[in-house]
This record gives C-alpha cells, structure tokens and sequence, in this order.
C-alpha cells in the first residue's frame, strides 16, 4: 500500500484552454502534501487529473505523464477505473450517497462493484473504516440510519471512511474542510495526521495554517492573469515554504502581499 | 422596562395596525356588492351567472378604492391583483369543480347497478334495456370487459414505453452530452408530444398490419403500440429531467470509488431519481388511459370479456363510454346506455385520480431519507 505520485511535464486542458501548464513534482510515498494557491490557479484541477477524474468533464484532456509507482496512469491501455480503485478522493462538500444508510455508504464502494461479501467480512470493514475516520464512536448504534442525517462535519468523514474502506494507495482530498465549522475542521485534520501512516495524501486548501498544520510538503500553485494557464510555483517543505520560500511569489502569496 | 406588563405592550389601538382597513373589510364589500348586483338583477331579470359577474365587477374596483383611500396607493395596487389573483384561481377551478360534480351526480346511478362492475354487455340487448325502461327490470350489463381491457392495454403500454423511454432519457443524460444526436432525439420527441392520437393511432395499425397482415392487426396489442407512440415522449420529458437534477457530485463520488459509469448510473442515479421517475411514469399513464381515437381503430369494439392481447378486438373504458353514447344498446330507449356511460365515466375519472394519488405515494416512498438522527 501507498505508492509515490510523480507528474512530468504534465498540461491539463478544457478542450483548447490550457488550464494547468508543465508540472513536474514528485510525492514520496506516507507523506501529507499540500497545494496552495489563489482561486483559479489550477491546484483542483491538477489535482482532479491524479485519479483521471478530470476527463470525466466534457472536453477536458491531460499530456504528459503521471507516475503512481512508475506507471503511467495515462498511459494508452490503461483503465481509468482501476486508476480511480487506487486513488481514492474526497469531495469540497460531503457527498454521501442519499439512498444508502451509513454501512451502506461505507461499503459503497464494494456494493457498487456488485462485490459480494459474508456478513462477518462486511461488518469488519465497517467497524475497521468507521474507525479509521474516526467516526465510529459516533454512528456505531445507528449503522441503519441514512447517511444524509448526519452533521455536516460528520458526513464528510464518513466520505473519508467510504474512501477508505476499498485501500487505494493513494488519498486525494480537495478542500475537504471548506464546508465545516472549526471543531469538525480539527476532527478531520486530526485524522489526517493518522491515516498518513497508511496512505499517501494530497489536500488542496485555501487555509495556510491548515497546510502548515497538516502537511510535510507544501506545492504553491499560482496563474499570471486571467485566461493564462496555472503554473506550479515552489514546491518544498512546509516548513521552508512558509518560513523561507525561495519564490518571491510565494512569500507574497503566504504573508498575504498578494497581486 | 422589565416589570411592563402584557396589556402595557400590546394596547389595543397599536401604531403598527393603525390605518388600516378592518379584516372584515373584504367580505363587508363582497356582501354589498352582491347585494347591488341582486338588485340590478331585479330590473333586468334575474339570473346566476349574471349575478355572479356584475357583483365581481363591482367587488374589484370597490376593493381598490376602499384600500387605496385608507392604506395608501402601494397597498390598493395590492389589493387588486391579490383579488385578481383568487379570482383567476376560482376561475380555473370552476371546469374542475363541475367536471367531478356532474360526474359524480350522473355516474352514481350507472356504477350502483347490480353488475356493473362483474357483468361485460354479452347478454345485454335492446330488449333487456327496454325492459329497464318499460317494465323498471334491474339494467343488465356491466364494464368488466372495459375495465379488464383498459387495464391490459394500458399495462402493454407501460411495458413497451417505460424500458424504451427510461434508456432514451439515460443516453440523453449521461451519454449524449448535447452532441448531434441527443439533439435530433430532444427534437423528435418533442415533435412525439405533439402527434393527435388518431394518428399514434393508425401508425399503431399500420405497424401491426405489415406484421401480421389484415384483420389480424385488430387487437389489444395493436392498441398498446398505439398508446405507447403517445406514451414514450412523456416518459423520455418527465425521466429526463428527474436524471438532470441528480446532484453531478454524486456521480463523481461514485466514479472516485472505481465504480463504472454503468453500474454507477444503475446502483447510484436510478436510485436517486426513483421516486421522480415512479411518478413521471405513473402520470405518464394517466394520460394514455383515457385515450379514445387510437384504441378505436386498432383494438375495435367488443361486447364480451377478452383477455388476450394477442388476438381479436377488446373493449376499452373511453371506448365503451364512446360506443354507449353514439350506438345506444337500444335505439329506442337510451336511457340505460346514457346511465352506463356515465358511470363508466366515473369509474375512469377514479382509475386516473388514483394513479394520481398512487404517484405521489410513491415518490414519497421511494424518496430518498433526509433525517435519521
């Protein structure tokens, strides 16, 4: 489990705007990475190409190569499906699925496969995914409650427990907090920090302390002006990118002398 | 500021209820104006309708300029369309309103009948209906052959147009992503909502008539091809939309997991969108259950029970309603025709108001769980 992600030159694009242009990063394996960036920079976007769920808009294609392990997952015969098995995501807002009740929803990703489990098997990872989103305390007594009833907070790590229940290598987490309150923010930062033993993580945030809290390395994503493409700027660790960047962009951007 | 007591802070003269007009102002003013109009009526002679429309013709201008003169001008031109606005409404309820009462009060002799509902018009002639009306015999005959034809035919319908209607609304929702042909589709059902019945109605014929060759296309089935060219674009309509507004998010939550597009569109979108669908498909069929034109030229007439879609003509409600009034059992005596068209009448207007009733039952049921804390 948990593999390293490497981009190579990698362009993203909505149809014929060049949307993201020549990242090259490399993320170690276990590690908590953070892309940070004004609104607009391509961080969502790039971010959004890791698990091939960008082509999923109409129009949007990626050159270039993203390496999970060495492989290319945009290499010509690869399924994007399986691609998506090993890099899980978390949506901006929580987005558990309303039919289903929470156990449900934590095994959605076996029910939707139309996997087949014993009792026994599914209850273990129920217990073991609630757990590891730190949500089971909360939801152990009402498994059969529909997951739409939960707090907001809530609903968003059990969404962490769905991702996590099929062990993808990989956690891509696009402004996970933007819709909670400040505890429910601590809840799932907090469970970042655990589950980076497991998994490797990448986050996008509009929150600077939040990546200086949660994350080792830190990207800094920035866009020239309207209509140009989004540019990788620094990448580095957090705590050089926030105490002593190299980019006068960034340190503009971090100690908020922006634009 | 503490220790004011209750009658201290609510006097009975309070500033923001100043200047106003009473709450009975409306029905003072609709009562006067009644009563002028009545008294008009009385030169002129008197009649309802007449009544009724020269008393609103008083009510509304009076209405405005009583309000205008003590609320202020904002608060007349409020008044007036707040009573244009009820007015239009009561307008719009009044064929409603008729419609059930007239039914009603005609159908309920016909649906008590003692076999009404058991018997078919098999052995009911001119002779047994003169009878009725001569001798006051009990009327024989029922709509059982109706009823069991309208529902089978109506269920062909279903299950021809539901698949097919589901799968196109799929494709133009998931699939077609606006391309040329997802257009022409959007075009053609539209132009689909827009066929008169009697022509579904001959294209249902004709079909079956390459099929299966003369005489033999006269039948129950044929009437199902028929009502589902006029079923398929409501049921395209109303899924469509119910997949449009399941929330994108949910899709993408999905594919992130590894699911497929397919099964997500069949474990996760269908699901979401079940109730909206059930109901779509259930007013979709309220529609073509009252259809006259297109069963009469393809599953014809019938006097007895036939439960075979698949072979000779079969008796449907609108039909049978149709058949009674313009070919009465007996031409001398229409009276027990008149009383079994309508109470087959009735019976259709029920069938639909619980298909209705049926619909929002079941988008409620399926509805997916908002609470459970």
């Amino acid at each position: 489990m948990s593999k390293s992600i490497e981009a190579i030159d990698l362009n993203v694009y909505y149809g014929d705007f060049l949307a993201v242009e020549g990242v090259n990063v490399k993320i170690e394996p276990r590690t908590v990475v953070a892309f940070i960036g004004p609104s607009g920079c391509g961080k969502t976007t790039f971010l959004r190409t890791m698990n091939r769920m960008h082509e999923v808009l109409p129009g949007a294609t990626v050159k270039g190569q993203l390496l999970l392990d060495q492989e290319n997952i945009y290499g010509s015969a690869v399924d994007p499906v399986r691609v998506r098995s090993k890099v899980g995501m978390v949506f901006q807002r929580p987005n558990p699925f309303p039919t289903m009740t929470i156990r449900d929803n934590v095994l959605a990703g076996f029910r939707l496969n139309g996997i087949r489990m014993g009792r026994k098997q599914a209850d273990e990872i129920v217990e073991r995914s609630l757990k590891g989103a730190n949500l089971w305390n909360e939801v152990k007594d009402r498994l059969d409650k529909p997951g739409s009833g939960l707090s907001g907070g809530q609903q968003q790590r059990l969404c962490i427990a769905r991702t996590i229940a099929v062990q993808p290598e990989v956690i891509l987490m696009d402004e996970p907090c933007s819709a909670l309150d400040p505890i429910s923010t601590l809840a799932v930062e907090d469970l970042i920090g655990e589950l980076k033993e497991h998994f490797t993580i990448v986050i996008v945030t509009h929150n600077m302390q939040q990546a200086s809290r949660v994350s080792d390395k830190t990207a800094f994503f920035n866009i020239a002006g309207t209509g140009k493409p989004g540019r990788l700027i620094e990448f580095d660790y957090t705590d050089k990118i926030f105490s002593n960047p190299t980019e006068k962009a960034t340190e503009d951007y971090i100690t908020g002398r922006f634009g | 500021m503490t220790t004011t007591s209750v009658d201290e802070i609510v006097p009975s003269k309070s500033s923001l209820t100043a200047g106003q007009l009473p709450r009975w102002t409306p029905l003072a003013v609709g009562g006067g104006a009644l009563v002028v109009s009545a008294l008009v009526m009385l030169l002129i002679g008197f009649n309802l309708p007449g009544w009724i429309v020269i008393a609103w013709l008083l009510f509304v201008p009076s209405m405005f300029v009583a309000t205008r003169a003590v609320e202020g001008h904002q608060a007349g031109v409020d008044r007036l369309w707040t009573v244009l606005v009820y007015s239009a409404f009561a307008l719009a309820l009044l064929p409603l309103v008729s419609i059930v009462v007239e039914v009603l009060t005609q159908g309920l002799p016909g649906v008590v009948d003692p076999g009404f509902f058991t018997n078919t018009m098999q052995y009911a002639t001119s002779l047994t209906d003169q009878q009725a009306v001569e001798a006051g015999t009990d009327i024989k005959g029922g709509i059982l052959h109706a009823v069991v034809g309208s529902l089978l035919v109506t269920l062909a319908a279903t299950v021809i147009s539901v698949p097919i209607g589901l799968l196109t609304s799929i494709y133009l929702v998931e699939y077609g992503r606006d391309g040329w042909l997802s257009r022409a589709i959007v075009f053609f059902v539209d132009v689909m909502t827009g066929i008169p019945s009697i022509v579904a109605g001959l294209f249902g014929a004709a079909l079956l008539l390459t099929l299966v060759g003369p005489q033999d296309n006269l039948m129950g089935f044929t009437a199902a091809c028929a009502l589902s060219v006029l079923m398929i674009p409501v049921v395209v309509r109303s899924t469509t939309e119910m997949l449009r507004v399941v929330p994108n998010e949910l899709r993408e939550a999905s594919y992130a997991l590894g699911v497929r597009k397919s099964l997500t569109i069949l474990k996760v979108v269908i699901p979401t969108a079940i109730s909206g669908i059930a109901s779509g498909v259930t007013l979709a069929i309220a529609r073509v259950i009252g259809e006259t034109a297109p069963i009469l030229v393809t599953a014809g007439v019938a006097t007895r029970l036939n439960a075979n879609l698949f072979s000779d003509w079969m008796m449907t409600l609108p039909v049978f309603i149709y058949r009674q009034l313009q070919n009465p059992t007996a031409p001398a005596a229409p009276g027990p025709s008149l009383e079994r068209a309508w109470g087959a009448a009735l019976v259709l207007i029920v069938i639909v108001m619980v298909l209705n009733l049926a619909s929002r039952m079941i988008a409620r049921a399926f509805a997916p769980k908002k609470t459970g804390r």
